[in-house]
């Protein structure tokens, strides 16, 4: 198996969001980026674990400036083969999964596997661009995925359960909590890693759609408003005539 | 016009596409246009969506929509939009919009934005807004395109419920050979799932336990609520994983979020600061939940929460 693993930078979950120049760009001073948990912790780990059960190769792929190379060589470090990253800083998701299907189709992959989702973005939308650029099936939230030759059966996160569902290669997968455990890079990975081939490319030149033209940060919560523990008439009251939430 | 994609279930209209019919309307007045609901498989009251607000409803009746393929769905959506030549296409944020938008925005040539939580500003372009950085940001993003095509958070409007069954065109689309096959679903059953759920309690590793989840489920049971819990807790298995809220497990924005002996961990917040009242009980009162709470109660979840479902036991008792 042959597998495309789309990693992207994110924040790190503990950092502290604000915005400069009229709220219309992230201030990054200061800010540690991680690679998005869903791709390292599921959709890289998933990935080697077939390499190691078929054989194989796995190829990251990031669309992004060189500030994106740490994550890269992160995922390098956890056992990716080799990585590419498409040398541009996007401005949408059509423009990430546009690039991605253009490198996908000139290379040859069985598998295209993205995280659910971006916890910078929280879009939830590349991949299933990419699936509809490379004509493939797409199993979105994947929480689970068993192998037979060609043949998956995958789990899938719904409303309140999951589905189960076989499909062949090639397609796209979208990784969810379940689908691996996440992997800490040992010392020798690290020094593989940096001898792993990290090859940049230029963009297609694909135009995004969409635009950023502002952000708000959440309104400060005014401070709670404690209540007796002896007293929950007088939560159940607020909750009923102040909140009117139950 | 706006066509709207209206999620079905068990024969009728899902509460999220619901949300996605009223949305799609409230938009369709603000663009000065008409509002379409698009059924995909059987339901028996199709109209009803003019309950909801759509002016007209095109059902597609054919069986072969039982189950989802994101493939065969997407192109059937889009063969109905563009017939239609709708300028908007509005989905539910739901797992089937997830796995939808991107294959739409794409088979549409449309610009699209995910998990819109207001309506748009359409007086110059289309203005979305949407939560980003796991809920502690909002970013407003402009399509640049003619075709949209939007998916609305669950939650972000109540759907209305004061209108009339719409007229129904009856479509003889049939889906396209899915590459997927069905094999099973297991759901919980007797409960609203979570991302639907108006209201949730949920418990964290102050439980102690498995052992002691009883209280968290007649509290639940009381108030007609779904339950949850710490990432923690699903992790050792106390708890199933589907009831794992925050950055890495569900985002949910109910109406009321109440927390029981959870910290309030930057990860766990992400996933549950959009809900609209926060109740944290806890015993120490520097639990950092405590922050981002409207009401808290600083005590021993033991004796707090049987209280709790008491005093709402009374409540109900009283009318
Ligand atoms: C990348 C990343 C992603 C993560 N994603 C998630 C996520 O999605 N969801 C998530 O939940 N966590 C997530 N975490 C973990 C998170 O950081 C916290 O460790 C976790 O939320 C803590 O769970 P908890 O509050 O149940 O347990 P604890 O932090 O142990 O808190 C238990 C609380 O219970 C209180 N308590 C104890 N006994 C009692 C009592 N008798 N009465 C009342 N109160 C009592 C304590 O005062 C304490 O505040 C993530 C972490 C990382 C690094
Ligand atoms: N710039 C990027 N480069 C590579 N992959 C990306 C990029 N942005 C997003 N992805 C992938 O797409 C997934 C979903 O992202 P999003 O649709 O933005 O929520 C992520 O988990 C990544 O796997």
């Amino acid at each position: 198996m042959n597998v495309l693993v789309c990693v992207t930078k994110t924040p790190d979950t503990t950092a502290k969001i604000g915005f400069v120049e009229e709220n219309t760009r992230f201030d990054a001073t200061g800010v540690q980026f991680i690679m998005n948990p869903y791709d390292e912790w599921y959709a890289l780990v998933r990935a080697l674990e077939l390499k190691e059960a078929q054989g194989g190769k796995v190829t990251l792929i990031s669309v992004g400036g060189p500030d994106c190379d740490q994550v890269i060589r992160k995922g390098l470090a956890i056992g990716a083969d080799e990585a590419v990253r498409i040398d541009l800083q996007p401005t949408d998701a059509f423009q990430v999964a546009s690039e991605i299907a253009t490198y996908a189709k000139a290379n040859d992959f069985d598998l295209v596997f993205t995280g659910k989702e971006s916890i910078e973005s929280n879009g939830s939308e590349v991949g299933s661009m990419i699936a509809e650029l490379l004509d493939w099936p797409f199993l979105s939230y994947a929480s689970k995925m068993e192998m037979e030759g060609n043949t998956a059966t995958v789990d899938l996160e719904i409303e309140g359960g999951e589905d189960t569902v076989r499909v062949d290669t090639p397609f796209v997968l979208s990784a969810a909590k379940g689908l691996a455990e996440q992997r800490i890079p040992n010392m020798r990975g690290i020094m593989m890693a940096k001898s792993k081939p990290l090859q940049v490319l230029p963009g297609s030149g694909a135009a995004p759609r969409t635009s950023i033209t502002g952000y708000t940060l959440p309104k400060e919560k005014e401070a709670v408003r404690l209540i007796d523990p002896e007293n929950m008439n007088e939560l159940v009251r607020l909750l009923k005539e102040e909140a009117k939430v139950i | 016009m706006v066509l709207v994609f209206a999620e079905s279930g068990d024969g009728r209209i899902k509460k999220s596409g619901q949300e996605a019919i009223t949305f799609a309307k409230e938009l369709a007045s603000r663009a000065g246009t008409s509002c379409t609901a698009l059924i995909l498989g059987p339901v028996d009251a199709p109209g009803d969506a003019g309950i909801y607000g759509a002016d007209q409803v095109i059902h597609v009746p054919h069986t072969g929509f039982e189950h989802f393929d994101s493939q065969s769905w997407a192109r059937a959506i889009s063969d109905v939009a563009t017939s239609k030549d709708a300028e908007y296409v509005v989905l539910s944020h739901s797992s089937r919009g997830k796995a939808l938008i991107g294959r739409l925005a794409v088979r549409l040539q449309a610009g699209s934005v995910t998990g819109v939580t207001e309506l748009p500003d359409v007086s110059n372009g289309c203005v979305a807004t949407k939560g980003v950085y796991s809920g502690k940001a909002f970013a407003r993003l402009k399509i640049e395109t003619g075709k949209k095509v939007l998916s609305v958070m669950g939650n972000a409007l109540q759907p209305t419920t004061d209108g009339v069954a719409a007229p129904v065109e009856v479509s003889d689309l049939a889906p396209a050979t899915a590459r997927i096959t069905f094999v099973k679903t297991d759901k919980v059953e007797g409960t609203v799932p979570l991302p639907e759920a108006e209201k949730v309690v949920s418990a964290g590793r102050g439980m102690k336990g498995p052992e002691n989840w009883g209280i968290i489920e007649e509290l639940a049971a009381e108030l007609g609520a779904t339950t949850a819990c710490s990432r923690p807790v699903a992790d050792s298995d106390w708890r199933p994983h589907h009831e794992h809220v925050g950055q890495t497990g569900i985002a949910i924005r109910p109406n009321l979020y109440i927390a029981i002996g959870i910290s309030g961990a930057i990860q766990h917040l992400a996933g549950v600061n959009r809900s609209k009242v926060i109740v944290v009980i806890n015993k120490d009162p520097e639990a950092p939940f405590f922050k981002a709470a409207d009401y808290g109660v600083v005590g021993d979840l033991f004796e707090v929460v049987p209280r709790l479902t008491e005093a709402i036991r009374d409540m109900k008792a009283a009318g």
